[in-house]
């Protein structure tokens, strides 16, 4: 049935494969960002509300999207590394852990950066807020869980169990952190609602979030390629391969 | 047919090559002892046999049939001993081998016999925390004496054990093989009382990279 | 002397052992492997093991009242302030003890190697991790179950949450023990997995924190709370039918 995904399940192959397609993916990361950015930093308009503070909208919208988004891409990989015994997956999910600890914090701090000129405070116990940081710490438990184990193997599997226990949990969680939050209202003003965007606005967002996407995708194949190799170093095509490039080096 | 067969293999610890595509056939009879200065796998290799551990790349298979999904049936016909010997401190002798053989699914009636069998006679009812080392393992290996498992894996089982008790656990080998069992085992130790011809030696060494 | 005349007589047993007993036929004589007889082995050691070793029993429960204490220690004796915050405290408390009873679940069994041998039982891994499971909520759950009103006293909890109280603590201590069995199964081989232990479990216990801080809030008020213990219970049977698989899982992989 997955005859069609061996290839890619050898890790040499899989290794070619991110080479190749890593020069495509960073251009097309360097246009969307680039474009994305400077028009929603410089062109967009100004929120008529909240004037230019609004525009950290477009870096914290894309994040905190993107930082649930790695989770579950990362619990798929864990899945599959469990069920079909793919070492692949469990190193792409190693892979995936720290950037979208990266980005969740890139969420948080963005979100406190938008959340002083909007409510005079740092940090206010807003649902998504809070939600935000509780998937920090799930993300930080997952990575000092892999880093525990000496075994690369070992640890893959380790911290895909946890992953797994996670993205049940993620659910449940932010549901019932709304429900407290709705609960407990009172000191919260406004939330950082979806404001209803025109269209001037909409275009720079689209272009900043696909960029994101995109950086992201790069980040995470440059580790896989160096996940690979490191769970491989005892290979003789890693070998060779590092010999072929310490000759060129000198 | 092998009652235990390992195909192809591979065990990386610690970023290095313990063993690559080993394969092996153990038979009703044999006694097999495997050999290697210390770190060169052993302990892997006997974990990986049993199921405890799960290899780089290969698999194990009992009678013919991967152990991953005939679990219960090879877990019943197999009796593991390792380096710790699973005994609990808070409690006796006996309820430490009940409780053994209940886990592993066999009645205890006899089990005041087997501990006489072993040299424990007279220890059944002290806490295992005031017994010595030896007598730890004493404890744990008494299952042997209620042998309905036909696999015997075994890490170092003469590990802090007397002489006298060496030479009686080494009559228990032979008869185990004899009846149709085999028994797979490391020791640094020759054996004395079984035959040579009747051991096969699996030597594992170290493969510098 | 009395050693060496028996080691004589084992040598002599042991030809009569291998005429009785044939390889091979297993299933004749090992007893029938049934669910509730393997659960029942494992509760009734760990429960002996526990009553030998009392103080794996009662130093979470002192570490329940000691930080509990601290509170108007810390915050002031005022007992409105305190009758506010009570449930929030004795829920944290509930936890953290919870927490640090955990490592006692797996440890030692690693640490001797019983663990190895469970997992090597014919008996499916999951019967053998619930009965454990279920030995420690007896053993640490229960007991703050039965303390808790006494520390609902001092710190002046309103009167008509002292049902909603136990009754959320009823629900939700095993829902901890199950989810920390996961963080325990995952940590159990790394040497110092203690601090590690916590920053798996405590983000997954938010959810029981934050619906039964509210289920005591509401009965407070004097309104009905039993959406909030709906929801704990669901919690409950979620984790009951999900760790101990996650749990066998981690098990093989800190055994490897």
């Amino acid at each position: 049935m997955w005859k069609w995904l061996h290839p890619y399940a050898n890790p040499e192959v899989s290794y070619h494969f991110t080479n190749k397609l890593l020069p495509w993916l960073s251009a097309l990361t360097a246009i969307f960002l680039s474009i994305g950015l400077v028009w929603a930093l410089l062109f967009a308009p100004a929120d008529y509300q909240q004037g230019h503070s609004f525009r950290i909208f477009y870096i914290h919208v894309p994040a905190a999207s993107l930082s649930m988004g790695i989770y579950v891409a990362m619990a798929i990989a864990a899945f599959i590394s469990l069920v079909w015994q793919l070492k692949l997956a469990d190193a792409s999910a190693a892979a995936m852990a720290p950037v979208g600890a990266a980005f969740t914090a890139i969420a948080l701090i963005t979100g406190a950066a938008w959340g002083k000129p909007m409510w005079g405070t740092w940090w206010i116990w807003d649902a998504r807020l809070t939600s935000e940081l509780i998937l920090l710490f799930l993300y930080l438990g997952v990575i000092a869980l892999h880093n525990a184990f000496e075994d690369k193997n070992l640890a893959g599997k380790a911290a895909g169990i946890l992953t797994l226990v996670g993205v049940v949990n993620i659910p449940i969680i932010k549901y019932s952190v709304e429900w407290w939050n709705t609960l407990h209202q009172g000191s919260t003003v406004s939330k950082l609602g979806k404001p209803s965007m025109s269209l001037d606005m909409l275009w720079p967002f689209i272009f900043c979030f696909i960029g994101f996407a995109l950086l992201v995708a790069v980040i995470i194949c440059l580790r896989f390629r160096n996940e690979i190799l490191a769970r491989n170093s005892i290979r003789p095509w890693v070998r060779e391969l590092i010999q072929k490039n310490t000759v060129n080096n000198t | 047919m092998p009652l235990i067969s390992a195909v192809n293999l591979t065990c990386i610890r610690e970023e290095r090559l313990l063993f690559d595509e080993l394969s092996l056939e153990i038979y009703p009879g044999d006694i097999i002892q495997i050999e290697g200065p210390n770190g060169s796998g052993k302990t892997s290799l006997l974990r990986i046999l049993s199921g405890l551990s799960q290899p780089y790349d290969g698999h194990i298979l009992y009678k013919n049939e991967k152990i991953s999904s005939c679990r219960e049936e090879f877990h019943q016909n197999l009796l593991y001993f390792g380096h710790l010997s699973g005994v609990k401190d808070e409690m006796t002798a006996e309820e430490n081998l009940d409780f053994n053989l209940a886990l592993h699914g066999n009645k205890n009636e006899e089990s005041l016999t087997y501990l006489a069998k072993i040299n424990l006679a007279g220890f059944e009812e002290s806490l295992a925390s005031h017994l010595s080392a030896g007598q730890h393992r004493r404890i744990a290996l008494a299952r042997l004496y209620h042998n309905n498992a036909p696999i015997w894996i075994l890490d170092e089982p003469f590990t802090a054990i007397d002489k006298q008790g060496v030479s009686g656990l080494e009559q228990l080998f032979s008869a185990h093989a004899q009846r149709g069992g085999c028994v797979i085992l490391t020791t640094h130790q020759d054996l004395i009382s079984i035959k040579p011809e009747q051991v096969k030696k699996i030597t594992l060494d170290y493969d510098y990279l | 002397m009395t050693l060496k005349a028996q080691s004589t007589q084992e040598t002599e047993n042991l030809t009569a052992t291998i005429d009785n007993s044939m390889i091979g036929d297993t299933a004749q004589s090992s007893q029938q492997l049934s669910y509730r007889h393997a659960f029942m082995l494992v509760l009734k050691r760990d429960l002996t093991i526990a009553m030998r070793h009392k103080d794996d029993i009662i130093n979470p429960l002192l570490f329940f009242v000691i930080v509990v204490t601290l509170f108007p220690l810390g915050i002031g004796p005022e007992a409105q302030t305190l009758s506010r915050i009570a449930p929030g405290i004795i829920w944290v408390a509930a936890l953290l003890a919870t927490l640090l009873s955990l490592d006692r679940l797996f440890k030692s069994d690693h640490l001797d190697g019983s663990l190895e041998q469970m997992l090597l039982s014919p008996h499916p891994i999951f019967i053998l991790v619930l009965a454990k499971i279920f030995a420690h909520w007896l053993i640490t759950g229960l007991p703050l179950i039965l303390i808790a009103p006494l520390l609902a006293v001092l710190l002046h909890l309103n009167e008509q949450s002292y049902t909603a109280l136990l009754l959320t603590l009823l629900l939700g201590t095993p829902v901890l023990s199950l989810l920390g069995a996961v963080g325990v199964a995952l940590t159990v081989g790394i040497k110092k997995g203690g601090v590690l232990l916590s920053l798996l479990v405590l983000p997954l216990y938010i959810p029981v924190l934050i619906f039964a801080t509210s289920a005591i809030d509401t009965a407070a008020l004097g309104l009905p709370y039993s959406g909030q213990l709906a929801i704990i219970a669901a919690l409950f049977f979620g984790s009951l039918t999900l760790a101990p698989f996650a749990v066998g899982a981690a098990l093989k992989v800190s055994t490897n």
